[in-house]
């Protein structure tokens, strides 16, 4: 297993290929539906003009995500009444809904990997291998044992998002993961699809 | 009559943060059959670790808690409308406990509800009165994420070539798998209804997931169709997660129901590998679990 620790080079993205298992560590940043459309609207496309604190959370989001990694998870979370927080339960959800936008926020802001689960389509493999980022598939449902590599919560932002759809700043250590979309345009995913796609059709074609 | 909240509240933090026996059992043989080293096999090392956690910090096993599935067998005498009452309390309270994450969200305002209690429907809760003097209560909780890979055929289905008997029932069953891929959070197992109309065909798909690991259709017909189908899809190499591997399906249940002349529909129902499942009975004064 390569162990990797944000931020992360270039070089180090190049030397992935699909299949690798990578151990994660150091600070990264959560991020769903709500937080994905909402940096298009703002930073991107602007077709939304910031409110309140948006352009300060912009700032420390170029910071943060410079290199970084954004993490598909809507965690459980305790201790939001004293602002002491841990993460309880914070496994993988399905990143296909930010399809639409993950290719533009990686080249934006500069972001080595994006975490979830079932893969991605063709627009963010291509943006995997512009920005040159890549695609970490962590193991869905394994929600308390993922949330026990969060060491730390450093930070939260856009809590008016709610607590899954907010953007949690954590440092990780060991965060198990697969590459399974790299920087070279190889997919995991269209392999396994082609490959067990050619096995059906054989068995469709056995007799009962 | 008795008050059973408590109970029932306690039935959900198991089903939450324990997985059943026969699943952990399944799943660890499963580590054996891939290869050392691979990403499937690391996936169902994790799995095995994520599940001794939850269990020992009573906390869920995964952060989608999914729907609630109540089944419900009452001697004669017991109180449905009371029943409902406890289950709906305690469910409420083990949202505010966190074995549960606040899920029921209206589908026309889009609001989460925030205690797991939507209209009529949420939880689901299904009563069948019983000769016996146990009353046996049994939750389900199924995840979003495999719900979205289920699929229903209606056949004949020319694209696959399935007609209408048990062949095109198999046929159709092996391309909801190719289909689901790895998204159902595989390894999962299958539930297959055959017949019915298209509501009743999709609740027994989930319904026959009830029984346990293993457990095989009296029918030797279905019986053998079951164990086809675990196998032939394991053929296809989807593998935990979808990472290529082994073991891609654990197990397969089929139910056969009746069908008008004109239909015959096919219903797969895809658990995850969080097969979250347990059951209290209630005999007496003694509650117990399993
Ligand atoms: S499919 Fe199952 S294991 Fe996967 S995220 Fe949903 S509930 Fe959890």
């Amino acid at each position: 297993m390569k162990q990797l620790t944000t931020p992360i080079s270039d070089e180090a993205i190049r030397d992935l290929k699909v299949g690798d298992s990578v151990a994660l560590s150091g600070i990264m940043v959560t991020g769903r539906d709500a937080a994905h459309k909402w940096m298009i609207e703002t930073f991107i496309k602007k077709t939304r003009a910031p409110q309140g604190e948006d352009m300060q959370v912009y700032e420390e989001l170029k910071k943060l995500l410079n290199g970084s990694v954004i993490y598909h998870c809507g965690p459980v979370v305790a201790g939001l009444d004293t602002k002491e927080y841990k993460f309880i339960a914070a496994g993988p959800t399905t990143s296909i809904r930010e399809e639409p936008y993950q290719a533009d926020v990686m080249k934006h802001f500069n972001v080595k990997g994006v975490i979830g689960k079932g893969g991605m389509g063709p627009k963010t493999l291509k943006g995997c291998e512009e920005t040159p980022g890549v695609y970490f598939h962590a193991i869905g449902g394994a929600a308390s044992f993922l949330a026990q590599t969060v060491v730390k919560v450093h930070g939260v932002f856009k809590m008016d998002f709610g607590v899954p759809e907010a953007m949690w700043v954590i440092e990780v250590k060991d965060f198990p993961v697969v590459v399974t979309m790299d920087s070279h345009g190889g997919s995991q995913h269209s392999v396994i699809d082609d490959a067990s796609k050619k096995v059906l059709d054989d068995l469709l074609e056995k007799p009962y | 009559m008795r008050d059973l909240t408590n109970e029932i509240l306690e039935l959900i933090r198991r089903t939450s943060s324990s997985l059943p026996p026969d699943v952990e059992k399944r799943l660890k043989e499963s580590i054996e059959k891939e290869e050392p080293g691979s990403a499937a096999r690391g996936a169902l090392e994790t799995i095995m670790k994520n599940i001794e956690l939850s269990r020992t910090n009573s906390t869920p096993i995964c952060q989608d808690t999914g729907t609630p599935i109540f089944q419900v067998h009452y001697p004669v005498g017991w109180s449905t409308i009371q029943l409902k009452k406890q289950i709906r309390a305690a469910m409420e309270q083990a949202t505010k406990k966190s074995y549960m994450r606040p899920n029921a969200v209206d589908a026309v305002y889009d609001k989460n509800t925030g205690n797991n209690l939507g209209g009529d429907d949420f939880p689901y809760i299904h009563f069948e009165e019983t000769e016996s003097e146990e009353l046996t209560i049994e939750l389900m909780l199924k995840g979003g994420g495999c719900e979205n890979v289920g699929r229903q055929y209606s056949l004949p289905d020319n694209t696959l070539g399935a007609g209408r008997d048990l062949a095109g029932v198999r046929k159709v069953v092996l391309d909801a798998v190719q289909k689901a891929q790895g998204k159902g959070c595989a390894p999962g197992v299958l539930g297959v209804s055959i017949g019915g109309d298209r509501g009743s065909s999709y609740i027994k798909s989930k319904e026959v997931l009830l029984s346990e690991m293993g457990t095989r259709n009296s029918d030797p017909k279905l019986a053998e169709l079951e164990e086809r189908l675990t196998s032939e899809s394991n053929e296809m190499g989807i593998g935990p997660m979808g990472f290529g591997g082994k073991t891609t399906v654990l197990d397969t249940k089929i139910i056969g129901l009746s069908r008008l002349p004109a239909s015959y529909f096919v219903s797969v129902s895809y658990m995850c590998w969080a097969y979250r499942r347990r059951k209290m009975t209630v005999k007496g004064e003694e509650v117990t679990y399993d």
